[in-house]
């Protein structure tokens, strides 16, 4: 095909593009790994000797691991409901499990604190029955669970449709039953989509801040996750330990870029269409 | 490519009842888990965030809203959100067109950190785009030459909210340009038509809704936006205090229904300018059909 290419525009264009990525995106990423070492490994390596840092890693990982199986079960749940069957209302229920895309995450941590909060719908019978939601894990893992509910759902649902069901019909005439059909069939069909999915769900779990720094409380050693924690030494003023915990979760960023970035190379027509290349 | 037998496009359904009889099992159990799901994570806790503000009365909710802090927080958040969207149409235009037109080593590099924005936490954002624009910091030091102030300043949440909508535009354009109807171009430009005229007259129209939805999208994120934002802000009150914020210190102050009145606002009026760009978006698809 001929490619249409005016002399002298498109060296302009690269040009332009690479000077707006390096400067909005490139740099960003650049300045956490300059300031995490600016001090020497040793003090980088430091950070991650303190108690509250080892913590913090360990809570993210905690909330990471309960969350995203969950809302991966979710998305599962949902697509074969949406995908396989015509009903009623199916488009609000679409709506429904984007919304969380376009709500504030400072909003999906608010809304878990007017239920479960001192001073919330269920604040007096938790108090009662000495369960406490709000300050907690189970709270952080809630306000995670909301920010990240579509992830997964997003990306098995338009594969799903795309994909149709005269398989899984034809096993239904042969006599499979249903765990079967959604074992054999349908799970190895979406394998990479809800690995993609996944991916995504798990890095904005882990890295996952206005949410939860609402419903955590911020008590160090405690119930802060990295990036709370990473918020706590910044404004303690120590830069180069903020920068090096920050180090770690640009890692995880970089990380779920190449893992995708391979996906949609290798993968591309099992992944939904808005995700080809 | 997957090979499909029999593309079998769905007309809207027309059903009988509630569903359309399948051969397929499981449904009860799927939709079932699904509606748990959602009422639990999704439904009920809006429930809470559309009631609890009227716990003040409309009088309280009114006067929680129209206080000018809070005004001019929403202002702050709503204007600087739109504009920062705007400014992302032309960039990520810019950017989706090199991606599509153009062969250049690296070119795969530059696709896949095009997602950085949304893979990078937005805390670790936060932090590291006020280290670059603080006044001591590398670009900091630059403006400051000229005389603008970028960090803790209307400028740098601006600069925040820019990076985060920009793959949302890349994103959405992308597919569309890539999917375009080379000989419509060629026909024009046989046909004699500049190359500002191909652009403007043949290419725009078709892309419009996808650049239409990426602007709408990005400015849903950063009306929400906090992490990447709040440590460029500065967070001065009346300055550079954005809503999100003021909703972290209503419950700070354990003002819920406070807190719940800003919260419900923001929700309302994303959801109003969202729909306002679909409906947009649909003319513009109905317009630009041959």
């Amino acid at each position: 095909m001929m490619r249409i290419r005016l002399p002298g525009f498109a060296p302009l264009m690269l040009a332009l593009s690479v000077a707006v990525m390096g400067l909005l995106v490139v740099m960003p990423l650049g300045v956490v790994f300059v300031e995490a070492f600016s001090k020497g490994l040793p003090t980088y390596l430091a950070t991650f000797q303190d108690p509250d840092a080892q913590s913090a890693i360990g809570l993210t990982l905690v909330v990471a691991a309960i969350s995203v199986p969950l809302n991966a079960v979710f998305g599962l749940a949902a697509a074969w409901a949406i995908a396989k069957f015509e009903f009623r209302g199916k488009s609000a229920l679409m709506a429904l499990i984007d919304l969380p895309f376009s709500m504030s995450p400072v909003v999906s941590g608010l809304v878990w604190v007017l239920l479960f909060g001192a001073q919330g719908w269920f604040g007096p019978w938790l108090q009662d029955h000495d369960i406490k939601i709000i300050y907690t894990t189970t709270g952080i893992v809630l306000a995670t669970v909301t920010v990240t509910l579509p992830f997964v759902a997003r990306e098995l649902i338009p594969l799903m449709q795309d994909q149709g069901s005269d398989e899984e019909a034809a096993a239904v005439t042969l006599g499979a039953g249903g765990f079967t059909i959604f074992r054999t069939i349908t799970l190895p069909n979406v394998r990479w989509a809800l690995l993609y999915g996944v991916l995504l769900c798990n890095a904005r779990a882990m890295g996952e801040f206005g949410a939860v720094s609402v419903v955590s409380g911020k008590i160090r050693g405690l119930t802060n996750t990295l990036p709370l924690h990473i918020e706590a030494l910044y404004n303690d003023y120590d830069f180069v330990g903020a920068f090096s915990a920050a180090s770690l979760l640009a890692c995880l960023g970089l990380v779920t870029l190449l893992l995708k970035t391979i996906l949609e190379w290798r993968f591309s027509s099992e992944l939904s269409v808005a995700r080809r290349r | 490519m997957t090979a499909q037998a029999w593309p079998t496009p769905r007309p809207p359904a027309r059903l009988k009842g509630w569903r359309e009889r399948s051969v397929l099992p499981g449904f009860p159990l799927a939709l079932g888990v699904t509606l748990a799901w959602l009422g639990v994570i999704i439904v009920l806790p809006l429930t809470a965030l559309a009631l609890r503000p009227w716990e003040l009365g409309p009088q309280g909710v009114w006067t929680t809203l129209t206080d000018p802090e809070v005004l001019a927080a929403l202002r702050l958040s709503f204007g600087l959100s739109a504009l920062a969207a705007l400014l992302n149409a032309p960039l990520g235009l810019l950017i989706a067109w090199t991606l599509v037109r153009y062969e250049f080593p690296g070119r795969r590099v530059l696709d896949a950190l095009v997602d950085l924005p949304f893979a990078l936490p937005t805390a670790v954002a936060g932090i590291a785009l006020t280290a670059l624009y603080a006044p001591n910091g590398p670009l900091g030091t630059l403006a400051a030459r000229v005389g603008i102030k970028t960090a803790y300043s209307p400028l740098g949440i601006f600069i925040a909210l820019v990076f985060i909508g920009l793959p949302f535009v890349v994103r959405q354009v992308q597919p569309v340009l890539m999917e375009f109807d080379r000989e419509l171009e060629e026909a024009a430009q046989t046909l004699g038509a500049t190359p500002r005229q191909r652009f403007l007259s043949v290419m725009l129209p078709a892309i419009a809704p996808a650049l239409i939805s990426g602007v709408g999208l990005a400015f849903a994120r950063a009306v929400g936006e906090y992490g990447s934002v709040i440590f460029i802000a500065g967070n001065l009150p009346f300055k550079s205090e954005i809503a999100p914020l003021l909703i972290v210190s209503k419950l700070e102050a354990f003002n819920y229904a406070g807190a719940a009145a800003i919260g419900l606002v923001m929700v309302v009026i994303s959801f109003g300018a969202l729909a306002a760009i679909s409906a947009a978006q649909a003319v513009f698809a109905r317009r630009s059909r041959p």
